[in-house]
């Protein structure tokens, strides 16, 4: 099943700075057909913290991604996460969110939530009973019974992430969870994660493109360059994402954003300049 | 349900096809008369019908010889194409030795061989269901090796993440997937096992609609091969419609991830 490289030997002597940190990726390189896509990246997550990946498109964000949660091997340097340093242990102990929501066609929402524990041999009652004991904080308690294409974009956003953490992992990976909707609908479900997401002894990482989604959920911030794939710059935010949509009007907000753009907009200009 | 209570709808979408063939069997009667065509060489429609009527339950008896036939070399070549299938997805070296074989076994002509299987395993009812199976395990083989293919990686890293064994993708995915190819290749599979019945029971039987027509033809009792000809034909369009019911049904249960239907030209 696995056609990536399997150089996972350097997995195992990772070297973890931070003593809490549950995600340690330190030094990765990886490369795709000959082109390479990641260069030297290195980033933590510690318990308890929710870290912003942003970047252009093609930047690598989604692969680094696909290497934290076992997807991908990488060519060189090492991961951890939650303790598992090679990549196949990794897999179905990392609570991993894709960018499409792909919810099987011929289940319902249930069906389709409990996916993970059903795996694992969970019994259907019991990994239903863990469905529904979720269902009301993620409002989809009405549509329990309900088959995917009944449902909008944002409703199958909710299931996709039900699905993805219901397994109860401590570290959790979300790519562009809400890339795919509408900006009213983004917002609203923008609120709804950071209040829906137990984290007190979790560790998350966003991977996104859009700024503000970064300042508004995360407590530090990560700046992505392209070609390759390398982490440029670090922004830790202080500051109080509890008011909601009204957090962006603020003048604090907006200076961060100004900030944070302009460092992605330097990576541009840097690469422009050197051609 | 929707076969049984065939409803207005289905009337006016099957008119076309009934007024082409009325039109058709029209101008056949017209034509032999007009031409004098003598009945050994081309029957009117009407003295084909007629014969029909008459031998009725004398082609039924043979249509059923023939039904049986299609029917276990029908299921033997669905549980041997689902092997092969999953022996090419499963192993690369399978898929290896096992194509060129595959693709070999559709190069024989099986006229020839047919005289030969009569020889090797009798005049029985095995010799029928070795070349309805000749013929039907190919469709079914490369339709289902493609549909299986044909699942999304995305989908397949997504049941990693949740820590899925390859069986699980395989029987939770990547089965329910391939379903619409699947039943694609059971269609043509429908359709020319009554070709493998018939060229079965040509060369060595006592029964079944390919042995009468070939009685019935060195006879010149033409009406009657032609009798037997739409009863055969009747019996493909049936079972094609049996697989198309089970498809529907299957399809509901287990609706395909893209699921349009793509019309060109006139709707």
């Amino acid at each position: 099943m696995n056609s990536s490289p399997q150089q996972s030997a350097v997995d195992s002597d990772v070297k973890i700075g931070d003593r809490d940190a549950l995600v340690a990726v330190s030094d990765v390189s990886f490369d795709y057909e000959e082109s390479r896509i990641l260069e030297q990246v290195s980033l933590t997550v510690g318990r308890g913290e929710f870290v912003a990946l942003v970047g252009p498109s093609g930047c690598g964000k989604s692969t680094i991604l696909n290497l934290i949660s076992g997807v991908l091997a990488p060519e060189s340097g090492s991961i951890s996460a939650d303790g598992l340093t090679h990549h196949n242990d990794r897999l179905g102990s990392v609570s991993y969110m894709q960018q499409k929501d792909l919810l099987l066609p011929w289940r319902t929402v249930a069906e389709n939530g409990r996916l993970g524990l059903e795996l694992r041999g969970v019994p259907k009652s019991e990994s239903t009973d863990r469905v529904r004991e979720l269902a009301t904080s993620f409002g989809i308690e009405d549509v329990l019974d309900s088959m995917p294409n009944e449902l909008s974009g944002g409703m199958r956003q909710r299931v996709a992430l039900l699905r993805a953490v219901l397994p109860d992992n401590s570290v959790i990976l979300l790519d562009e969870p809400f890339g795919a909707l509408d900006a009213i609908t983004r917002s609203s479900l923008q609120r709804w994660l950071s209040e829906v997401l137990d984290r007190s002894d979790k560790a998350v990482l966003l991977v996104t493109h859009d700024v503000e989604e970064a300042i508004l959920l995360a407590d530090r911030v990560l700046v992505m360059a392209p070609n390759p794939g390398r982490i440029v710059a670090e922004e830790k935010l202080d500051i109080d994402q509890s008011i909601g949509s009204d957090a962006m009007l603020t003048g604090e907000f907006i200076g961060l954003k100004r900030h944070i753009l302009d460092l992605l907009n330097d990576q541009e200009m840097g690469f422009g300049a050197s051609l | 349900m929707t076969l049984l209570f065939a409803t207005r709808g289905r009337v006016i979408e099957w008119l076309p096809a009934i007024a082409t063939t009325v039109a058709l069997v029209v101008l056949w009667e017209v034509l032999v008369a007009v031409l004098d065509v003598q009945r050994w060489l081309l029957p009117a429609p009407s003295v084909i019908f007629t014969e029909l009527f008459d031998s009725f339950a004398f082609l039924m008896g043979h249509a059923g010889t023939t039904l049986a036939e299609i029917l276990i070399g029908f299921a033997v070549s669905i549980v041997l194409a689902v092997t092969i299938a999953s022996g090419i997805i499963w192993s690369r070296s399978v898929e290896r030795s096992i194509y060129p074989m595959i693709i070999a076994s559709q190069t024989i002509p099986i006229i020839t061989l047919a005289p030969l299987l009569i020889i090797w395993v009798g005049t029985d009812i095995t010799s029928k269901v070795i070349v309805i199976v000749l013929f039907t395990f190919f469709p079914i083989v490369i339709s289902l090796v493609s549909g299986l293919r044909s699942v999304d990686q995305e989908m397949v890293d997504m049941f990693r993440t949740l820590g899925a064994s390859p069986w699980q993708i395989f029987s939770k995915l990547m089965i329910p997937s391939s379903l619409p190819s699947f039943f694609a290749g059971l269609k043509v599979a429908a359709v020319v096992s009554v070709i493998g019945g018939v060229i079965g029971e040509w060369f060595g039987s006592s029964s079944g609609l390919g042995w009468l027509m070939k009685i019935a033809g060195g006879q010149f009792q033409t009406a009657r091969v032609f009798a037997a000809i739409v009863v055969l034909s009747i019996l493909a369009m049936a079972l094609f419609a049996a697989v198309v019911a089970v498809e529907r049904w299957s399809l509901r249960k287990y609706p395909p991830t893209a699921n349009r239907v793509i019309r060109l030209g006139d709707s």
